[in-house]
């Protein structure tokens, strides 16, 4: 690439796309964003100036979920990501080159782009078993994580695996699997899109916001973007109204479930989530899986798989709130839920932190540490 | 003779390496290895039983309903539980449109690389590849103008020079074989094929809220509330959205897909002589259309061995065991009832980083899972090859279709070739069929059965204090078994034996390859720096390695025998 300023601008003229249409589409980006509506001429400029920015996508222990998230991105498309917005140099799920060739492909960027290009890192790094538990190309993923994203420009920790461990990480985390904060300490730039999978409009959200502004948004305490992480599910769930009104689920298919009632006492963790499916949903708009008649199951939080389960049984153990008796008082749980949803956030950090500081052997992890919601 | 590591073996699901010895421009000899692991049947003891399905439906992210669905019939089968109407409807929508939207990414987007050259495409005549298309098929996206735009695109893209995911690959090779017009044309189903797949699995957003892992499944049945008369439940509106989505992708499907498919077999007919493999092929049997459980599936069960088309034998799950001689586990001592056995892994492989796996020792995470001892094969052709030896009318006629229009017998189905075609017979009769199970669940709620859970076995306090249960389910890529032992309401032991494990899995004790390995034999190497014909065999199985990797059984142990619900 290199000399191909302007690149987008003929992309789009070819494709038919008017300078008007594109300041709208600009004005809707902004709009995404909470900007005023004069950014969107500053982003218009700086999407046509944009040259394709280098991306090598690294799976670990990972199911592959959040590439196939990925591929459902509609706006852009992955097409468009693939194809026009970025030059994705390696990721082995999609790549024609195999073996000794796509090896080459990721010494070529890590050589050639040091410094410059953005990582994604999808799924947990096992440490156990001298790296034995995940290699590539006979490289074990730790090996592989430090030296690719010690030299990325920035790394993009997609999914809840390769954020904070995920199920690999889950007790009694038999691999000893770590997310890239952890297993890759003081990496730089490092943005966590945790969820299982990442959904795939705030990848594509993150991206643009990237390649508009040339900078990563502000993030919160577990370095996850506001504009996706900033409020919990509760929040802005399309059924708080039944919360507030008492009206809950109380049998799988009973009116109240087929009226789309709370689904609190089924086990909710909306309450102590922070992430957008209420308002971006998934698959382009299409649902969401309250939306469905099923609990949130917290799956973009930390130690979820732990501290979330089981996940039919509802949230009133939050740590420090004895609020089990309240169960059946609104009032009471309109305040009990919201400051749940403050004090688990805190507790779950303070989880990460204890977490950072000795990953330890497979097994070790304390029962205190993963039992958090009885 | 030289030693090939392809590491990683990429446009698949996980983590593969191949090893192979090659001489005289054929392989000699193959050992398949999964090189990552994860525990999480581990991870799975000790919770509630009711969690299990989004555990294990984490096992893969690409076939994302089905150890969610074998999970929980699993369970349903240890406790009791019996799924109303509704939710097997719902469940065979979920799993039939997981297979439609799975074998069309897998041709285009995993697999079409290993037969189109992309570079290639960049010297093709639009009009030409135009005349070709209209020659094949009544798609629409057809015209002079419409591979001049694709091509104009992709020389674009090329131009810029930075090739992204086609970087570095065998442009080129002499295996290629499809003329420029060929290339173009699969380019251009490349591109919409990957538009499509995303609309198409709006079927799960609507049926599970999200996709991947959809977030629906209960023990017990569904949680996808039925009413015609909500918003908030699957009504009428859903069933007009679903109906719209399943027509467009039979419309893809009878239209694209399949003409694509022979098209491009017609100009690679020697690869219908090559990759056979073990040539046994085993099938559970999927899409109950009865809530009788006794009743036939829509696919049939059953075991073909030595390709014996003519008897399909009944399947007996007492008959499967699992090897660990070359995987990296502790070797069992003697075979153990499921409730008291269990190995750990444990890596005696050699440090990473490393160049060679010792493959006369332990070299895999997989295990070797066997059928009566023999090594199987399991998938699309497994299922194809059973239903159209027990008589199954319309896979009959497909497959009757197909092997007219390439003008090969019914052996050229066990090959490379006839995997990536029962894949394609399998996606139009799934898109056939489909729709039937939307008109049943418009059926149910027109007679007032909303139901969509057995919510008399939801409570732990009901269940037995022991239990055992297995599931058994057809995946997009085999015959995928879970097996759950429950002890007080918790989970005491959990064991998968998965599609990949099946054909990955490794040498047994009797130093009999797996599947992936024998179909390697003999497979034509042209150039040893370049192994684009081993890619194409092993990507003909569409492995998913994550899926594979299991833990918790011991060699040679019987499996319970429980029948799934």
């Amino acid at each position: 690439m290199g000399t191909r300023d302007g690149w987008l601008a003929g992309e789009l003229r070819r494709r038919g796309v008017s300078r008007r249409e594109l300041l709208f589409f600009c004005a809707g980006v902004a709009g995404t964003f909470g900007l005023p509506a004069s950014a969107a001429s500053q982003i218009a400029a700086a999407l046509t100036r944009a040259k394709k920015p280098v991306l090598v996508w690294l799976e670990f222990q990972d199911c592959c979920g959040n590439t196939e998230s990925f591929l459902r991105s509609g706006a852009p498309t992955v097409g468009e990501i693939v194809l026009d917005l970025l030059s994705v140099d390696y990721h082995e799920t999609i790549m024609a080159a195999a073996g000794t060739q796509a090896e080459e492909a990721l010494r070529g960027v890590v050589k050639g782009s040091a410094g410059q290009f953005l990582a994604v890192v999808e799924g947990s790094i096992p440490t156990g078993a001298d790296g034995a538990y995940c290699t590539i190309g006979g490289r074990s993923a730790l090996d592989i994580a430090r030296d690719v994203c010690g030299k990325a420009a920035a790394t993009i920790a997609v999914g809840t695996c390769a954020t904070y461990g995920g199920l690999p990480a889950a007790s009694p985390n038999p691999t000893g699997a770590l997310g890239v904060a952890d297993a890759v300490p003081g990496v730089k730039n490092l943005i966590n899109l945790s969820a299982c999978p990442v959904n795939a409009a705030n990848l594509a959200a993150l991206l643009t916001y990237f390649l508009t502004f040339k900078r990563w948004p502000p993030l919160d305490g577990f370095r996850r973007p506001l504009f996706a992480y900033g409020k919990t599910i509760h929040d802005n769930c399309e059924r708080r109204a039944h919360f507030d009104a008492g009206q809950y689920v109380e049998i799988w298919g009973d009116d109240a479930h087929r009226a789309g009632a709370c689904l609190y006492k089924m086990g909710c963790k909306g309450p102590v989530t922070y992430q957008n499916c209420p308002t971006v949903r998934w698959n382009e708009g299409t649902n969401w899986p309250i939306g469905c008649g099923h609990p949130c199951i917290g799956c973009a939080e930390p130690d979820f798989w732990d501290r979330m389960t089981p996940f039919y049984k509802h949230l009133p153990s939050i740590p420090g709130f004895a609020a089990a008796s309240s169960v059946d008082t609104v009032g009471g749980w309109l305040t009990v839920g919201t400051a749940a949803a403050y004090v688990g956030h805190g507790v779950l950090k303070g989880v990460q932190n204890s977490r950072k500081k000795g990953a330890g052997p497979p097994g070790e992890k304390s029962s205190s540490e993963t039992g958090g919601l009885p | 003779m030289s030693h090939i590591v392809v590491d990683p073996v990429t446009r698949i699901e996980g983590h593969l390496r191949i090893e192979a010895e090659v001489d005289g421009g054929q392989v000699q000899d193959a050992w398949s290895s999964s090189t990552m692991f994860r525990g999480i049947e581990l991870i799975l003891k000790g919770r509630d039983p009711r969690d299990a399905w989004a555990f294990t439906q984490r096992i893969c992210g690409v076939c994302t309903t089905v150890h969610a669905i074998a999970s929980v019939r699993a369970v349903e089968n240890a406790i009791g539980a019996r799924p109303p109407p509704n939710a097997r409807v719902l469940r065979n929508l979920i799993m039939a449109a997981q297979c439609i939207q799975d074998h069309v990414i897998h041709f285009y987007h995993l697999h079409a690389l290993d037969w189109v050259d992309v570079v290639s495409a960049l010297s093709a005549d639009p009009e030409k590849t135009s005349g070709l298309a209209q020659s094949i098929s009544d798609w629409p996206l057809s015209s002079t103008k419409y591979f001049a735009g694709v091509k104009t695109r992709l020389k674009d893209f090329v131009d810029r020079g930075q090739l992204g995911p086609f970087a570095n690959a065998y442009w080129g090779h002499p295996a290629y074989k499809l003329p420029p017009e060929a290339n173009l044309l699969a380019v251009a189903h490349y591109l919409e094929a990957l538009d499509w797949q995303r609309q198409f699995i709006k079927m799960h957003a609507i049926l599970g809220g999200k996709n991947p892992h959809l977030q629906s499944f209960l023990v017990g049945g569904m949680a996808t509330p039925v009413d015609p008369d909500r918003q908030a439940s699957i009504n009428m509106g859903s069933v007009g959205q679903m109906k719209e989505l399943t027509a467009k992708a039979r419309d893809f499907v009878n239209r694209v897909y399949l003409p694509d498919v022979l098209a491009v077999a017609s100009f690679y007919k020697d690869w219908a002589g090559i990759g056979a493999g073990v040539g046994n092929y085993l099938v559970y049997g999927e899409y109950p259309d009865s809530d009788d459980p006794n009743a036939s599936l829509f696919l049939p069960s059953g075991v073909i061995r030595g390709r014996n088309l003519g008897k399909v034998e009944p399947l007996d799950p007492t008959r499967i065991t699992e090897a660990v001689k070359h995987s990296w586990y502790e070797d069992g001592a003697q075979p153990l009832h499921p409730k008291e056995g269990e190995t750990k892994p444990r890596y005696t492989g050699p440090k990473p980083p490393y160049e060679r796996l010792d493959t006369a020792a332990k070299y895999s995470w997989l295990k070797s899972p066997r059928y009566g001892g023999e090594p199987m094969e399991v998938g699309p052709l497994s299922r194809m090859l059973v239903a159209y030896g027990s008589g199954h009318k319309r896979v009959q006629e497909l497959v009757g279709t197909v092997l007219t229009k390439l003008q090969v017998g019914p052996e050229a189905l066990f090959s490379t070739l006839g995997r990536i075609a029962a894949r394609c017979v399998e996606t139009v009769l799934l898109a056939e069929k489909i729709d039937s199970w939307i008109d049943a669940l418009a059926g149910n709620m027109e007679k007032g059965d909303l139901r969509i859970h057995d919510t008399g076995k939801w409570d732990p306090a009901s269940w037995p204090a022991e239990a055992f249960g297995a599931g058994f389910h057809e995946a997009p890529r085999g015959a995928l078994g879970h097996w759950v032992h429950i002890k007080d309401g918790r989970i005491a032991n959990y064991q998968c034996i998965v599609p990949s494990t099946w054909n990955a899995g490794p040498r047994d004790g009797q130093e009999k390859r797996g599947p992936y390995e024998a179909a390697l034999l003999r497979t034509p190497v042209a150039d040893a720096k370049q192994p684009l014909e081993i890619l194409r065999t092993v990507h003909s199985f569409d492995p998913c390695m994550a899926c594979g990797v299991h833990v918790v059984d011991t060699e040679r142990r019987e499996l319970a025998l429980v029948k799934a619900s």
